[in-house]
């Protein structure tokens, strides 16, 4: 077998081939697998998912895989969730019911507001490409995995709830919408959340996999 | 409101994309991939690809080529034409989708709509909506791609679609469709005041400024463009300035 660059988890969620292409257009060996002994053998892991925590997470305790995610994250190995993989990196979620996550990183997912700030109603789900920006308490992006990246390039976001992490230390950039800022890329050691879509985000999403491929 | 998207749309019929007036009398343009790579160039935000024959001979044969442009091109891509199952939806996204638009099978069967939004979520379910005239601010919902009536108003249908799950709208008006005066902006403002999911309006965009009256008097979230683009007469790069020079919100893409 080829020593493989990373492991893209597969819980039968999602468009696992898009995150295959987007990495080995990086230029990355990838193995798009479910078995818990490659995952945690791998250098670096991802955690993909799209639709509802809920779902999620039932996909992964049936298979196991929350233990195994939770190892690959005390072990050290760098782990990247997208979408619902960076949220179900958190402690818990309002969608449907309270639902327990992975807990890697404290803090809720909770619905994007329904207005903006000056109080009109918004489109939801939140579909587009939005800017990065710098949070307000203004931690720049060099050893994260936005460090090829200047603030203002925007990204593809489709999601209906967001990361709001307990800390601002876990908060590496935000996009803006309704005026209000929205956690686009969590970070805490190892672990590493997108809100946008790296694999569908163009030239500007595969920097960030090529940074976090060079993790 | 966000960013509004600005979305090549893809009429694909055998191997080859093609062009049609109010979607028929189609002529062949060229080799899909080779447009869907130029207009990722160009800072496409999304694509669509469309089998225009597909619900004719109930299946989709687009399997290829999405397979294909899921290799080079990285920005959402969605599918429709002969979608009829939650099969052919897993179908897709496993050749590299990331939506499905479903327009016929869904007017015959309603719950499919539910079915797809309940397995794949909301944003994997794009309702399209072939919209044709039929008196003042009225119009009729067609099927397979634009040749059958089916007696249902389009508001109706819309309003009925997103109740069941679709999370967003491709709503083409078949009058436009291919003749480059401009979009049915009357016909996006009925189905934007009336809807809370994001409508992408479809057909008839004859130059750049239309994009303004889209999304200023239709409410549109995002325009789907195709012989605009197909025959050169302007690029993203073009209608993305235009909206920006107006104050209209685009993606930031150098």
């Amino acid at each position: 077998m080829n020593k493989i660059d990373v492991a893209v988890i597969d819980y039968g969620i999602g468009n696992l081939l898009s995150v295959r292409r987007s990495l080995e257009h990086c230029g990355a060996t990838v193995a798009v697998t479910s078995d818990p002994a490659e995952i945690l053998a791998a250098p670096r892991v991802i955690l993909p998912g799209v639709g509802a925590f809920v779902d999620g997470m039932k996909e992964l305790r049936q298979r196991k895989l929350d233990v195994v995610v939770q190892e690959v994250a005390a072990r050290g190995i760098s782990l990247l969730g997208i979408c619902l993989g960076m949220q179900m990196l958190l402690t818990e979620s309002e969608e449907f019911g309270l639902t327990s996550g992975l807990g890697l990183i404290s803090g809720k997912v909770i619905p994007i507001p329904a207005t903006t700030v000056v109080g009109e109603s918004q489109k939801i789900p939140h579909i587009g490409w939005s800017s990065l920006v710098v949070p307000s308490h203004g931690k720049n992006w060099s050893g994260t995995v936005l460090e090829n990246i200047a603030p203002d390039e925007a990204v593809y976001f489709v999601h209906s709830f967001m990361a709001s992490p307990s800390s601002d230390e876990d908060r590496i950039a935000d996009c803006i919408y309704g005026g209000a800022a929205i956690s686009a890329v969590i970070g805490n050691k190892n672990i590493i959340g997108c809100q946008f879509h790296p694999e569908k985000s163009g030239k500007v999403g595969l920097k960030v996999l090529q940074s976090f491929l060079a993790t | 409101m966000g960013n509004i998207r600005l979305i090549g749309r893809l009429d694909i019929k055998g191997p080859n994309l093609i062009k049609g007036i109010r979607l028929e009398g189609l002529r062949v343009i060229g080799e899909p991939n080779e447009y869907a790579l130029k207009y990722y160039e160009q800072g496409v935000d999304e694509l669509i690809y469309m089998d225009s024959v597909a619900s004719l001979y109930g299946r989709n044969n687009l399997r290829d080529i999405v397979e294909n442009a899921a290799k080079n091109v990285f920005v959402p891509l969605t599918v429709g034409g002969g979608i009829r199952s939650l099969d052919d939806v897993t179908d897709l996204l496993r050749c590299g989708a990331d939506k499905v638009a479903v327009n016929t099978a869904a007017v015959a069967n309603p719950k499919l709509i539910s079915d797809i939004a309940r397995r794949f979520g909301s944003q994997c379910m794009v309702l399209s909506i072939e919209a044709k005239q039929i008196g003042n601010d009225r119009w009729e919902v067609y099927t397979d791609n634009g040749r059958e009536r089916t007696g249902i108003d389009v508001i109706e249908w819309a309003k009925k679609g997103v109740a069941a799950g679709a999370g967003e709208i491709l709503l083409t008006s078949v009058d436009r469709e291919g003749t480059r005066k401009g979009f049915d902006v009357a016909l996006a403002k009925a189905v934007t005041q009336e809807v809370a999911v994001p409508v992408i309006l479809s057909g008839g965009m004859g130059k750049v400024e239309d994009v303004v009256d889209a999304v200023r008097t239709g409410g549109a979230d995002a325009i789907a463009m195709a012989d605009i683009l197909h025959y050169g007469r302007a690029t993203i790069g073009d209608v993305r300035d235009t909206a920006r020079g107006v104050g209209i919100g685009v993606r930031n893409y150098e």
